[in-house]
């Protein structure tokens, strides 16, 4: 069996869904190690147990969130090493796509980022030109890095429960020599909705909001959705960046996409084309993104989708 | 200052996109600058102008690597107000993966000298990996700082802001460093008359694997660390039910939603 090394970064009081999934696609490759990042907290240790994790390093050095990811990827090389890994799993956040970045230069390690399947041989499925295509790939060396796009897999433990054993690793200097220093961080106030990238649902509003995103918020809110938005609406300042789906903003797949006010220029398409299901309401009925909707609306949003958040609202009770 | 600009030509994303050949290759027809780059290039181009800009010695160097078309990246930064530009192509290169770009791009960077900063865009808008430049970064030994939203250069040291979705930070790196910058950094600007003429003064070096001092089989298809094995297109996305609004399209929206388990 393959050795297989999961990079879990501070999962505080417990882990996530997406690192269960690495978890979960990690013992499909082999016994299934873990390179953790911060403390154990009881529950997380629980989960690993559960989760059939043989061996859990932690690094020697404790600054590692001082920088940017240049001495967590030397921590992780040391750790690989350790753990005799022939394939690294990250998350496929921009920090996790980084990480294995440098990761594979230190291993001389092929990495291939944005995976949602892996096979037993290694072959890694993933989607390119912006969902256009659907592709195999696979490291052509020995030891491979690979980032998985979160929802990709459904979490499972493991047949039997382990007993991981917990083992330092030192950190090579060399990490934080060359590495950028972050000298503050301001968290930004958390708006209680799902993470964008991670929603099932995800409702998105475009300039035909004509800077009132309420009537998209109210039907978030009703479907407990993330809430969208496309450039236009971004650039004219009606909603943070963050919330930017689209060709230079994020790319979402979720089960159930609304675009609300948005022509669907390829740009937004792109962003969301991988979408289960598209639903699309706009005042022009030539609009593109007519042309990929499962469910299109010719009509006034500002009707529309109040009427549809109170339908939601009346049938949930 | 002397701060190389990595520009890249890519398949435009207003229409649509192949992948061709053996080793599903990106098809370069009708390509462009990559959008993303051209932040980092007016990031560059703002950096030195700040300093006084040519007269006072500030180089913007575009760096391209590609086949013949890519050098149409290069004139372009040259039109927007880059100093020069580098044209690195070699048929060798062809299907090259980020870890073979990486080394490519590292050896090209090292042959231009003393660097003070290596900028790049947040990821190409074909390959869309953003692996580049943090591969980059390791393989020349330096500070990498990514999706930089601001940047300021004072002295021997940079400092720039990074926007999460939980959270914003700033971070400090000596120089030489290499930075990617978001789409949030700055409005590029266009290439105006007297840049386009200007261009055309201004020369491109171009650049083979041998005057660099890499090996062919360390690139491309050979000597990339990852293949891709096999490819189809998706089946393009048609068109469902269309319905105009007659009063009640909310009430239908939440019986399809029904219909489909999406409630």
């Amino acid at each position: 069996m393959a050795n297989v090394l999961v990079f879990i970064d501070q999962p505080g009081e417990a882990l996530k869904k997406s690192s269960l999934e690495l978890l979960t696609a990690g013992r499909a490759l082999g016994e299934t190690a873990v390179a953790l990042n911060g403390d154990v907290h009881p529950a997380v240790a629980a989960a690993f147990a559960e989760y059939g994790v043989t061996a859990i390093f932690q690094p020697v050095a404790a600054n590692l969130d001082d920088y940017l990811v240049a001495p967590k990827a030397a921590y992780l090389a040391a750790a690989a090493t350790a753990a005799g890994a022939t394939t690294v799993l990250l998350d496929n956040s921009p920090e996790g796509k980084e990480i294995a970045a440098r990761l594979g230069i230190k291993l001389s390690a092929g990495v291939i980022t944005d995976v949602v399947a892996v096979d037993a041989d290694g072959t890694a499925h993933k989607s390119v030109l912006a969902g256009s295509y659907t592709t195999a790939a696979k490291a052509t060396t020995p030891v491979s890095v690979l980032t998985l796009k979160a929802n990709s897999i459904t979490p499972e433990p493991a047949p039997a429960a382990t007993v991981p054993e917990t083992s330092a690793v030192e950190v090579a200097d060399d990490g934080t020599a060359a590495a950028a220093r972050i000298t503050s961080r301001e968290q930004k106030v958390a708006s209680g909705r799902p993470d964008l990238t991670d929603a099932r649902i995800v409702v998105a509003g475009g300039r035909g909001l004509d800077g009132d995103f309420g009537p998209v918020e109210e039907l978030a809110d009703a479907l407990g959705a993330a809430v969208g938005a496309s450039r236009a609406a971004t650039d004219a300042g009606w909603i943070s960046h963050d919330a930017q789906v689209g060709q230079t903003g994020k790319t979402v797949s979720p089960q159930l996409y609304i675009s609300a006010g948005i022509s669907g220029a390829i740009q937004q398409k792109a962003g969301m084309q991988t979408a289960k299901v598209i639903v699309a309401i706009n005042k022009d009925a030539d609009s593109p993104v007519f042309e990929i909707a499962d469910f299109g609306i010719v009509g006034d949003l500002f009707d529309v989708l109040p009427q549809a958040t109170a339908e939601i609202k009346k049938r949930k009770g | 200052m002397k701060i190389v600009v990595l520009v890249k030509h890519v398949p435009d994303a207003q229409f649509d996109r192949h992948l061709n050949g053996e080793g599903y290759t990106t098809d370069r027809d009708e390509s462009i600058l990559s959008e993303l780059d051209e932040y980092a290039l007016e990031a560059a181009l703002q950096l030195a102008e700040a300093r006084g800009g040519a007269k006072a010695g500030n180089q913007v160097i575009a760096l391209s690597m590609g086949p013949a078309g890519a050098v149409n990246a290069v004139k372009k930064s040259l039109q927007m107000g880059a100093t020069e530009g580098v044209h690195l192509t070699d048929s060798a290169l062809a299907g090259s993966d980020a870890a073979a770009t990486s080394l490519a791009l590292a050896a090209a960077v090292r042959h231009l000298g003393a660097v003070d900063l290596v900028l790049t865009g947040m990821a190409s808008t074909d390959g869309e990996t953003s692996l580049v430049p943090a591969q980059l970064a390791e393989r020349l030994g330096l500070p990498q700082v990514t999706f930089a939203s601001s940047l300021t250069v004072d002295g021997g040291r940079l400092t720039a802001r990074r926007d999460a979705d939980t959270y914003s930070e700033t971070v400090e790196a000596a120089l030489p460093a290499v930075v990617s910058v978001t789409d949030q950094i700055n409005e590029p600007r266009y290439p105006n008359f007297k840049g386009i003429i200007a261009a055309k003064r201004k020369s491109i070096t171009t650049l083979s694997l041998a005057e660099i001092g890499v090996d062919p089989a360390q690139v491309g298809h050979a000597g990339s660390w990852t293949t891709v094995t096999a490819a189809a297109e998706r089946p393009p996305r048609t068109a469902g039910t269309i319905i105009t609004d007659e009063g009640d399209a909310g009430i239908k929206l939440v019986d399809f939603l029904a219909a489909q388990k999406l409630l």
